[in-house]
């Protein structure tokens, strides 16, 4: 494992052994918008947090900073002990333990849900292709989609792509799994399915951070939920104490609008 | 209500009767079209009839002046006459099997890179055929080894000589208009910046400046002594004027992949170039089939303009042979028809490739 070798700047200390992530401080700006104001936040290993707020209020920023698709202008991020910044070998270490499930799949059209499972494995872990497919139809049956393996993304249901989506994250066998909103595109009888998955996956320990409204599956396997508003991290708390006994304005209004109906 | 119920009822009677039903409904349904129907009929009963009378019924295809001069219709007998002198130029007449061979050859190769879209088998063997192939051509048309004579390249000519100058064109503008597409969006500036003055400095200036600067100015900034081909100096420039074009094509492809296709590939951990080439290229490129094939037609078209540099292609030789006799240059008509049947054919087949790729490549994985 790479670890950091440039200075940490300031009297920041330096990330705790049981933090997987580490954000000091960070700010980010689009031109005069900011976007991510002074965010700190530690994530154990194996623990699940779900990231909520209104639309524009910076969550699926900052988790995209944890693996580089988002710069950020100042303050420190750790993830795995590496310092993510400009050094290219640094973002592809921390890469290589970071998956990401977008909400819109992305998963690759011109390649049959195999290929698209195995590709990275194959390229960026240098594993046998023999070994590769097996993997794939291991992560495959664990998100019941097998049968589907030679088929294209096209062919498949919205929920179908998002469970393959998920299953090539896993074959990478990543430390840290972010979801991006991951059920926003679906449509409502697909969300289920999805979101059985990824319980299923918090529940064996995969540590994860999910950004997502879906409330219900908050209080089922969170461990802590954080409420995001104009970038900023307005409230942190367990579950219960976060649904029960919210502390701020903003964050009583919120869950008043999203769980009225 | 059902489907069904909307649609019109099947035809049914003999055939007569159904090609009334079908021309009263498609070519006579309200004045103005009856108008056009039968005003497109006499049109082509005024234009077919004279052309094929000239090009069939009163032509000839006797290979003599005489025999032209009592036909009252096309003298076909002029390219029958030429037909080497137009096929290869003035590459040595008792050599000439050999840009034949050779360009059957390339034939070849080319049918067999192509066919590899058809049988996946085959695609290992394009490389080694295009390095094995083209030595073997170049020896044919040098020759100076294996007991053929030498012939100098400035007498090569005719269709073989189309055939190289656009192939060798498409083989190298590919991956050079790639590159230059790739580094007009690239984040670094300078490479940026060197791409997008190449790129817009090339496309601002007519081929024929190229190919004038290739021959003319060109060897002015060499050192005494150092010459560079006629030949491969039109060569350069052609790849050159290409890949200009084809990078905007290429570019056009590249901003039409989403953006998540980019963010997926990097959240994989895979590196620029893995990206690239396993993810983003095979779907940009697909995208941009229809104007690339459209840039190659065109291309193998400017390719006659090398004749201005003093190099006899395909169109060139046609000119050349018209020359030959005084006595055949009032059969030019007969001389371009063939050739523009010639270069029809080659560029027809190229569209109709492109649309057969287009085709093979979507199978499967649409909705």
């Amino acid at each position: 494992m790479t670890v950091a070798t440039e200075p940490t700047t300031g009297a920041v200390p330096p990330p705790s052994k049981e933090d997987v992530i580490t954000v000091n401080k960070m700010n980010k700006w689009y031109g005069n918008f900011h976007v991510l104001q002074d965010i700190d936040l530690s994530v154990r290993k194996g623990e699940r947090i779900v990231i909520c707020g209104p639309s524009g209020s910076g969550k699926s920023t900052l988790i995209r900073t944890l693996n580089r698709l988002e710069t950020y202008q100042s303050g420190e991020v750790f993830v795995d002990g590496i310092l993510l910044g400009d050094d290219v070998k640094n973002i592809e270490a921390v890469r290589r333990e970071v998956c990401m499930v977008f909400q819109h799949f992305n998963l690759f059209p011109h390649m049959t849900v195999l290929e698209n499972l195995t590709l990275a494995p194959i390229w960026v872990r240098k594993m046998p292709k023999k070994q590769a497919n097996e993997l794939a139809m291991h992560y495959l049956e664990r998100v019941r989609i097998a049968e589907q393996a030679h088929k294209y993304p096209g062919q498949l249901s919205g929920g179908q792509q998002q469970r393959v989506a998920i299953a090539r994250s896993l074959c990478m066998q990543p430390k840290i799994m972010l979801f991006d909103e991951p059920t926003s595109a679906l449509d409502p009888e697909m969300v289920k399915e999805v979101l059985d998955v990824m319980v299923e996956l918090a529940k064996e320990g995969m540590t994860m951070l999910c950004v997502t409204h879906e409330m219900g599956f908050a209080k089922e396997v969170a461990d802590r939920v954080i409420f995001m508003d104009a970038g900023q991290i307005v409230e942190m708390a367990g579950p219960q104490e976060f649904f029960d006994n919210p502390k701020s304005d903003r964050t009583k209004l919120f869950l008043s609008q999203i769980l009225s109906h | 209500m059902s489907e069904n119920a909307k649609l019109p009822p099947l035809p049914t009677g003999t055939f007569a009767e159904r090609a009334i039903i079908w021309s009263k409904k498609n070519l006579f349904d309200g004045w103005f079209n009856t108008i056009l129907t039968l005003g497109s009929i006499a049109f082509l009963f005024w234009l077919i009839p004279p052309i094929v009378e000239w090009a069939i019924v009163n032509a000839t295809l006797s290979p003599t002046i005489e025999g032209c001069a009592e036909a009252s219709g096309a003298c076909w007998g002029f390219v029958n006459a030429n037909l080497r002198l137009i096929l290869f130029g003035t590459y040595p007449f008792d050599e000439q099997w050999r840009p034949l061979l050779a360009m059957i050859l390339l034939m070849g190769i080319i049918c067999g890179s192509l066919g590899g879209v058809k049988y996946p088998g085959m695609r290992k063997a394009i490389i080694p055929m295009w390095v094995i192939g083209v030595p073997i051509i170049a020896i044919l048309m040098w020759g100076g080894v294996f007991g053929l004579t030498y012939v100098q390249n400035s007498y090569w000519g005719g269709l073989p000589l189309t055939l190289i100058l656009s192939s060798i064109g498409v083989i190298f503008a590919f991956p050079f208009g790639l590159l230059l597409a790739l580094g007009r969006q690239s984040h670094m500036p300078a490479i940026k910046t060197v791409s997008v003055v190449y790129i817009e400095v090339i496309r601002g200036v007519p081929l024929i400046t190229v190919l004038f600067m290739a021959s003319v100015m060109f060897p002015l900034f060499l050192p005494d002594g150092v010459t560079i081909d006629k030949l491969l100096r039109a060569q350069i420039g052609i790849i050159l004027f290409t890949a200009a074009y084809l990078a905007e094509v290429f570019r056009g492809g590249l901003q039409a992949v989403p953006r998540g296709q980019f963010e997926a590939g990097d959240s994989l951990a895979l590196s620029y170039w893995q990206s690239m080439r396993l993810i983003i290229l095979p779907q940009a490129l697909r995208l941009v089939i229809p104007p690339t094939v459209n840039s190659f037609i065109s291309m193998f078209k400017d390719t006659t303009l090398v004749v201005i540099i003093g190099l006899f292609d395909f169109l060139g030789t046609v000119k050349l042979a018209l020359r030959s006799d005084p006595a055949w240059t009032k059969y030019y008509v007969e001389g371009y028809a063939f050739a523009a049947a010639i270069f029809f054919l080659i560029c027809f087949s190229m569209a109709k490739y492109s649309a057969y790729l287009e085709k093979e490549l979507r199978k499967g994985e649409q909705r």
